[in-house]
C-alpha cells in the first residue's frame, strides 16, 4: 500500500463511487419492478444499453439521416427523451407479452424478459457492430473541477450528484408519498387495492415503465463515461444481480446503499489487486450467502 | 409409451449414420449427442427438481477444460481417455457442489441469480489460469486411443464410442428419474412444504440433484472436448448457459426426450443460420419469446399432452390430469 499515492487511491475510490452509482440506480429499478411484478427484469441491461445508444444516435446520427448535419439532440434533451422512449417500449412489452404470464410460475416471466434482451442486444449488434462508440459530454460539463484534494473531470462529479439525487427522489416517492403508499399496498395485496378502486393493471404497467426509465437514465448518464457497445448492459447486469442478491430486493434504500457500497469496494480492490476487481462483487456475494443467507435487507422471492 | 423401446430405436438409427455415407454428417450427430446430454442434465434439474440454473455452462466448460488439459499431457497413455474423462466429470461435480451449496441457501428467483453470478467467477478463472489457455482456450486436444486398443482419431471409432457414452448417460438419467430418489425430487418440486412434512430434507435432495446435474453436464462437456478437440471461453459463458435453457424449453421441460429434440433443433438451427452472424442471437431470442408465450410445453410436451387428451377422450369419463407446465415423463 505504501507505494500508492493518495492521489491514485482517491482516483480509484472516485471511479468506484461512480460505478456504485450505476449499480444503485440499476438495482433500484430491479427492486421496484420486482416489488410489484414479482419478476426479475432480465431486460434491464438491454434497456440501459438502448438508452445509451439512443442518446448517441440523437447526438451523431439523426442529423445526417435527415440530411440536416447540424441538427443534434443534445445531452439534456436525450436525458429526458431516451429514457422515455425506452420506458414506452418496455411498457409495450409488458402490456403485450409479460401480462400473459402473471398467473404462471415466475420462471416464465424471467425467461421472457431474457428473450427480449437477446433480441435487443442481437439487433443492436447487427446494426452497429461490437466496436464501441464515444459520446462527448456537453460543453458545460467538460474540463476538470477542483474538489479540494484533487482535480476531477466535471462530468464525473455531475454523474455522482445526479444519480444520488435520482436515487433519493425515487426513495422519497416510494416511501413518503401517497402514490408510494399505493404501490407498496400493491406489493402486499393487489386484490384488496383493486377493490378500493385503484386500477392495478395500469399501475403495474406504469411501475414497470418507471423501473425501466431508471435504467434508461443510467444509460444516458453512462454514455460519456463508458464505451457504448451492444454488450455494455449485459456485463453490468451480471454484477447488478450479485448486488441484488447481497442487498435483497425487499427495500429500495437497501438496494441503493448496497450498490454504492459495492462500487466503493470494487474501486478499493482496483488499488490493491487490479485483476480481481471484476470478480470481487461475486466473491462478496458468496461470503454474504455463507454468513447471512437471508440477505442484508431481503425478503424471500 | 415405453421409453426404453423408443430410445433403442433412436440408438439403432444413430448406429446406421456412419454406415450410410452422405445421409448425415457423423460430426453433426456427435454435436447433437453432446448437447442433447447437456440439455438432459439441465432438465434433470429444471424439469424434475424445479430449480433454474444459469450456471450450467460452468459445468460443461470445467469438465471440458480439465479433460482437455489432461489429454494434452497424458493423452498417449493407454488409460488416458477414461482417466481424463472421469477427472473432468469429478471436477464438474465439485464445482457443482460449491455453486449449488451456496445457491441452495436461497429460493426461487434469488437461486437463479446466484448461479448466474457464481458462474461468472468460473469464467474469470478460465480467463486467468494458464492451463486453460486464457483467451485462446485449449486447441488441438488429442483423442488418444481407448485403453490402447481403439484409435479414436478415426471419426467412425470416435462416433461409436460417443454413441455408447451418450446411451449410457441417457439411460442413467432415465434411471435416476424413475428411482425413489427421483420420485422424492418431483415431490419436492410439486409441493415442497408437503415433502418436508413427510420427513424429507428438501435442501439436501435438491443439492444432490444439483451436483448430479452438474456432473452430467460435465460428462457432456468432456465428450464434447474429446470429439472436437477444442474448448473455448464460449463453453463457460453465459451464452452457453442460456442456450441449454432454450433447448430444454423448446423440446419440453420435464420430459425425457424433450431436451434431445430441443438440442437437435437448436444445433441444427445454428448450423443452418451460421451465415447470418449476429442475427442468430435475434432468432434465438425470438424463439425464446414464442416458446414462453405460446408453446410452454415444448415440442415433446405438446405431443404428449395431445396424446394424453386423445386417450382421455376415448376413455371418458376419466377426468383430464391437470399438469401443465411440466408434463409427465414419457
Amino acid at each position: 500500500m505504501s507505494d500508492i499515492t493518495l492521489q491514485a487511491f482517491m482516483a480509484q475510490l472516485t471511479i468506484g463511487l461512480i460505478g456504485g452509482c450505476f449499480y444503485a440506480m440499476l438495482s433500484m429499478g430491479l427492486a421496484i419492478i420486482f416489488g410489484l411484478l414479482n419478476i426479475i427484469n432480465f431486460t434491464h441491461g438491454a434497456q440501459f444499453m438502448m438508452a445509451a445508444f439512443l442518446a448517441w444516435i440523437g447526438l451523431t446520427q439523426v442529423g445526417p439521416w435527415l440530411g440536416q448535419p447540424d441538427l443534434q439532440v443534445n445531452f439534456w434533451l436525450a436525458l429526458v427523451l431516451a429514457p422515455a422512449l425506452v420506458a414506452v417500449f418496455g411498457m409495450a412489452i409488458e402490456r403485450t407479452l409479460l401480462r400473459r404470464l402473471y398467473h404462471l410460475d415466475h420462471l416464465y416471466g424471467l425467461l421472457l424478459t431474457f428473450g427480449v434482451a437477446l433480441v435487443m442486444e442481437g439487433g443492436f449488434r447487427y446494426v452497429f457492430g461490437v466496436s464501441g462508440q464515444g459520446y462527448e459530454p456537453p460543453e458545460i460539463l467538460q474540463g476538470p473541477v477542483d474538489v479540494g484534494f484533487m482535480l476531477l473531470p466535471k462530468y464525473r462529479v455531475f454523474v455522482v450528484a445526479a444519480s444520488l439525487l435520482i436515487c433519493l427522489a425515487t426513495w422519497y416517492l416510494f416511501e413518503r408519498t401517497k402514490l408510494g403508499a399505493y404501490l407498496r399496498a400493491g406489493t402486499e395485496n393487489p386484490r384488496l387495492l383493486q377493490a378500493f378502486g385503484i386500477n392495478v393493471p395500469v399501475m403495474i404497467t406504469l411501475t414497470y415503465g418507471f423501473g425501466v426509465a431508471l435504467a434508461g437514465i443510467a444509460g444516458v448518464l453512462a454514455a460519456p463515461i463508458m464505451q457504448i457497445t451492444p454488450l455494455m448492459g449485459g456485463s453490468l447486469l451480471n454484477i447488478v444481480f450479485a448486488v441484488v442478491v447481497i442487498g435483497g430486493l425487499g427495500s429500495i434504500l437497501g438496494a441503493m446503499l448496497t450498490g454504492l457500497g459495492l462500487g466503493l469496494i470494487e474501486g478499493l480492490t482496483k488499488v490493491v489487486y487490479p485483476e480481481a476487481s471484476t470478480v470481487v462483487v461475486f466473491v462478496i456475494m458468496a461470503l454474504a450467502l455463507l454468513l447471512r443467507p437471508a440477505g442484508l435487507f431481503g425478503r424471500e422471492a | 409409451m415405453n421409453t426404453k423401446a423408443l430410445f433403442a430405436a433412436l440408438v439403432a438409427l444413430f448406429v446406421l449414420v456412419p454406415l450410410v455415407p452422405g445421409l448425415i454428417y457423423p460430426i453433426f450427430v456427435m454435436k447433437v449427442m453432446a448437447y442433447g446430454l447437456f440439455a438432459c442434465a439441465f432438465n434433470l434439474l429444471l424439469g424434475f427438481t424445479g430449480l433454474v440454473s444459469f450456471a450450467h455452462a460452468a459445468f460443461l466448460g470445467t469438465a471440458g477444460y480439465v479433460t482437455g488439459a489432461l489429454m494434452i499431457r497424458f493423452g498417449a497413455h493407454p488409460l488416458g481417455v477414461p482417466a481424463a474423462f472421469l477427472a473432468g466429470v469429478a471436477a464438474s461435480a465439485l464445482v457443482g457442489f460449491a455453486i449449488g451449496g451456496l445457491a441452495i441457501r436461497r429460493r426461487g428467483i434469488y437461486f437463479a441469480m446466484i448461479t448466474l453470478a457464481l458462474s461468472q467467477i468460473v469464467y474469470f478463472l478460465a480467463v486467468q489460469f494458464r492451463w486453460t489457455g486464457g483467451e485462446d482456450g485449449l486447441q488441438g486436444i488429442p483423442r488418444g486411443t481407448l485403453l490402447g486398443l481403439v484409435d479414436l482419431s478415426s471419426d467412425t471409432a470416435m462416433y461409436y464410442v460417443a454413441l455408447a457414452l451418450f446411451a449410457a448417460g441417457f439411460l442413467f438419467i432415465d434411471r435416476v428419474v424413475h428411482s425413489p430418489f427421483g420420485q422424492i425430487l418431483q415431490a419436492v418440486r410439486d409441493n415442497e412444504a408437503r415433502a418436508v412434512s413427510l420427513g424429507y430434507d428438501a435442501s439436501r435432495f435438491q443439492l444432490l440433484a444439483f451436483v448430479l446435474s452438474a456432473a452430467l453436464a460435465g460428462y457432456a462437456g468432456a465428450l464434447k472436448a474429446l470429439v472436437f478437440g477444442l474448448v473455448s471461453l464460449n463453453d463457460v459463458s453465459l451464452h452457453t448457459s442460456t442456450e441449454v435453457v432454450l433447448m430444454t424449453l423448446l423440446g419440453g421441460v420435464g420430459t425425457l426426450f424433450g431436451p434431445l429434440v430441443g438440442a437437435a433443433l437448436v444445433v441444427g438451427l445454428q448450423n443452418y443460420l451460421a451465415t447470418i452472424g449476429d442475427l442468430v442471437t435475434v432468432v434465438i431470442g425470438l424463439i425464446f419469446i414464442l416458446c414462453v408465450s405460446f408453446f410452454r410445453r415444448g415440442v415433446v410436451g405438446e405431443w404428449l399432452h395431445w396424446r394424453h387428451r386423445r386417450a382421455a377422450r376415448a376413455a371418458r369419463p376419466l377426468p383430464e390430469a391437470e399438469h401443465p407446465p411440466v408434463a409427465k415423463a414419457a
